[in-house]
This record gives structure tokens, C-alpha cells and sequence, in this order.
């Protein structure tokens, strides 16, 4: 079976930024996401995803590795100072190239 | 005490013994559809009965008190608590804006009184809830600075709150009593079993933010009753100068009391990320949402009707 490499980035990140967020991959041509409910604890206290105003969400992007450092440098320039946010990737494998 | 307040008291004591109690997220918003709903068509539906409408001199005053509420707390929270100007600028735009859940408590403890308020109030909620988050946002950023307005008006229009108020309202004044019959047991006869829950989730969550009110410390414990005490002055008076009724006096001096806890913290996290949000969040609601449906509500009727004369 043939597989193809790619980046999957994650964010964790403050869910009233989940509408920015959109529109700021949609400007960097990402051309899909997963967005999920999530809670944990980080560096700014427990976040409980019971109550949308202090919740977090978690963003999936699989990508191109070029892509995906774009969108994680702006996201560390934009977000970085004043949001809970984390982003870490890795690589992964995908079937179909073209969707990614 | 109102059967639904000890609702709010059962939440705060079973979040701070930490018992297994967790409401999911969309029963949370489900249950704030359903009141903000009601609220909407309730008020619609008494404005199709009487078609008395609303002076332009209240519609006036109550944009004024919305935009003018937040200048006196920016002042006192950057000269008396000696905050930065963006934590200053939220706690303004908290304040300033108001809490539709205190606004449901309010309405519930006048029904259950008896106590007949202007079928209209909804629409002060309206009136209310935005200037202050403006105001708010133009006095941490300045009328030059970077803030993209225009996404910011979309998100503040057609929020939660205001699609839900004004939806109902139209709904139930275009239908009017006889068109509402079948869905005012849900929305009316439910109504504090509703508020109820609300309330029960508000008191967990009102608990889970008492380990930060200690690291705040006094001044917002203290600003936090303060500032409701005198707002709701300024609103009874206000009142007072509309020739409103008591009943609507009691609402008004509440509205003006509330501090916003969904609008205000979403629109300034985006628009004043410097603020720090656990600071406004935490004063609205583990000291003034508690303070204002325990004590204040009670105290603001006996204030509105003593300036009533």
C-alpha cells in the first residue's frame, strides 16, 4: 500500500478563539481541520470544557510540513503572549496525497 | 429565600466539596436557550396586549447609562485598586454590560411577588448589554487602535443572548396570548423549574472560581458589592426619571447592578487579550452574580420602592 507523509499539527488552545482561528487558517489555505471539545490542566490552571466561555478546544490539521510551520509560526507570533495555547506535531501517514 | 436562590447555594456547596457533580456543557446551553427564550416571549407577548411601545427618551437614556456605567469603574478599578489599563477596561466592560441570568432571577422573584414590571423590559436587556462592552474596549484600546469592528459587531449582534431575547420577543408579540397557548407551558410553566437548574449550574460554577477570588484579594471581593450597590442606584434613578413603575424600577436598578459573564469576557478575550480574564470573570461571578440574586435583588425592590414615593 502506498503512504504519503505528512504533519499532523495539534493545538489545545482557548475555545473563544475558535472563530479567529478558522478564519486564520482559512487565510493560510489549510484546507481541513478537526476541531474537538477538550479539558485539561496547563500553565494557566484547570480548564473545564463543561462551560463554553472557559473551555479549551482541540485543532487537528494534517498538512504539508511547509504549511504546517506557517501556520504554527503565526500562530506563536498572533497567540503565543496572551492565549492558553499549546501546538506540537508530528508526522504522519495518509492514503490519498491530494486531500492534504 | 426563593426556593431556586438554595438551587445557585446547592451548586457552590457541592463544587466546593468537590462532589461528583458536573452539568455537560450543552445542558448548560440548552437550559439558557430555554430562559432567554422564555424571557423573549414573555415580554413579547404582554407588548401585543398592550400596544403602549416604547418612548424614545427611554431608548435614549438607557443607551446613555450603558455607554456612561463603565466610566466610574474604569476610574475606581485603575486609581483605587490600582489595575493595568486593560484589566481597568474589562472589569468597565463587565460592568457596565449586564447579566441576563440575574435578569431571570429578577423577573422570577417579581412573579413570584406579584409585582407587575413594564411588559418591555426584555428590551432594556437589549439596550443594555452592548454599549458597555464598546465603551469598554474603546477605553483599553483608544478610539485609533487596532480592533477589527466590524468582526467584533457581528460577534456582539448577533450573540447568543440577543438573537435569543429578540427572537422571542418577536415571536411572542407576532403571536400574541391566544398563538402562544400551546408552547406556554414549556416556556412559562417551566420556567423556575428551568431557572432552577441554571442556577444550580451557575453555583458550580461560581464555586470553581473561589480559589482565584484568594489570590485577588480584597479590592475585588469589596468592588464587587460596592459596585452593584451604586449601580443600582443610578438605574432606580434612572427609572425614576422615566416614570417607570417600581416593579420596573427593581429591573432596571438590577440590570444596571448585573455584571455580563458570556458577552463581556468573550468579546474583550479577543479584542483585549492583554486583560487578564480570570480577574473580570471571577469578580462577576463569584462575588457579584451571588451578591446581587441573595441580597441585592431584595434590597433594589425596597430602593425602587422607596424612590417611588
Amino acid at each position: 500500500m502506498d503512504k504519503f507523509n505528512r504533519r499532523l499539527l495539534t493545538i489545545v488552545t482557548e475555545a473563544v478563539l475558535e472563530r479567529e482561528l478558522v478564519a486564520e487558517f482559512d487565510a493560510l489555505g489549510v484546507r481541513g481541520y478537526t476541531i474537538t471539545d477538550a479539558r485539561g490542566r496547563g500553565g494557566r490552571g484547570s480548564r473545564r470544557s463543561d462551560w463554553a466561555q472557559e473551555g479549551n478546544i482541540r485543532v487537528e490539521i494534517v498538512c504539508e510540513p511547509a504549511l504546517a510551520d506557517r501556520v504554527a509560526a503565526l500562530l506563536r507570533d498572533r497567540y503565543y503572549d496572551h492565549y492558553a495555547m499549546i501546538l506540537f506535531m508530528q508526522d504522519v501517514d495518509v492514503l490519498r496525497p491530494d486531500k492534504f | 429565600m426563593d426556593p431556586v436562590i438554595l438551587f445557585f447555594v446547592l451548586g457552590v456547596v457541592a463544587g466546593l466539596a468537590r462532589a461528583d457533580l458536573r452539568l455537560p456543557g450543552a445542558i448548560y446551553e440548552f437550559v439558557s436557550t430555554v430562559l432567554l427564550l422564555a424571557i423573549g416571549l414573555k415580554g413579547g407577548v404582554e407588548l401585543a396586549r398592550d400596544t403602549g411601545g416604547m418612548p424614545l427618551i427611554e431608548f435614549a437614556v438607557l443607551l446613555a447609562l450603558g455607554l456612561a456605567l463603565p466610566l466610574p469603574v474604569f476610574a475606581v478599578a485603575r486609581h483605587v485598586g490600582r489595575l493595568s489599563r486593560e484589566d481597568a477596561a474589562s472589569l468597565a466592560a463587565h460592568y457596565g454590560s449586564v447579566s441576563v441570568g440575574t435578569f431571570a432571577v429578577v423577573i422570577g422573584y417579581l412573579a413570584t411577588r406579584g409585582i407587575p414590571y413594564e411588559a418591555r423590559a426584555p428590551v432594556w436587556v437589549v439596550l443594555l448589554e452592548v454599549p458597555a462592552i464598546l465603551a469598554g474596549i474603546l477605553l483599553a484600546r483608544g478610539v485609533s487602535g487596532a480592533v477589527a469592528w466590524g468582526r467584533l459587531a457581528h460577534e456582539l449582534f448577533l450573540g447568543r443572548s440577543i438573537v435569543l431575547l429578540v427572537g422571542g420577543l418577536a415571536i411572542g408579540w407576532v403571536s400574541g396570548p391566544d398563538g402562544t397557548a400551546s408552547i406556554q407551558p414549556f416556556f412559562f410553566g417551566l420556567f423556575k423549574g428551568i431557572l432552577a437548574l441554571f442556577l444550580l449550574e451557575m453555583g458550580l460554577i461560581a464555586a470553581s472560581h473561589l480559589p482565584t477570588l484568594r489570590r485577588h484579594g480584597i479590592f475585588i471581593i469589596a468592588f464587587g458589592i460596592a459596585m452593584p450597590l451604586a449601580a443600582a442606584v443610578v438605574g432606580a434613578m434612572a427609572g425614576r426619571l422615566l416614570g417607570i413603575s417600581p416593579g420596573g424600577m427593581t429591573v432596571l436598578a438590577t440590570l444596571a447592578a448585573s455584571a455580563s459573564y458570556i458577552a463581556a469576557p468573550a468579546a474583550i478575550r479577543t479584542a483585549v487579550p492583554e486583560a487578564n480574564p480570570a480577574l473580570s470573570l471571577t469578580a462577576s461571578l463569584a462575588v457579584t452574580f451571588p451578591f446581587n440574586i441573595i441580597v441585592g435583588i431584595p434590597l433594589y425592590e425596597r430602593l425602587a420602592a422607596y424612590l417611588h414615593g
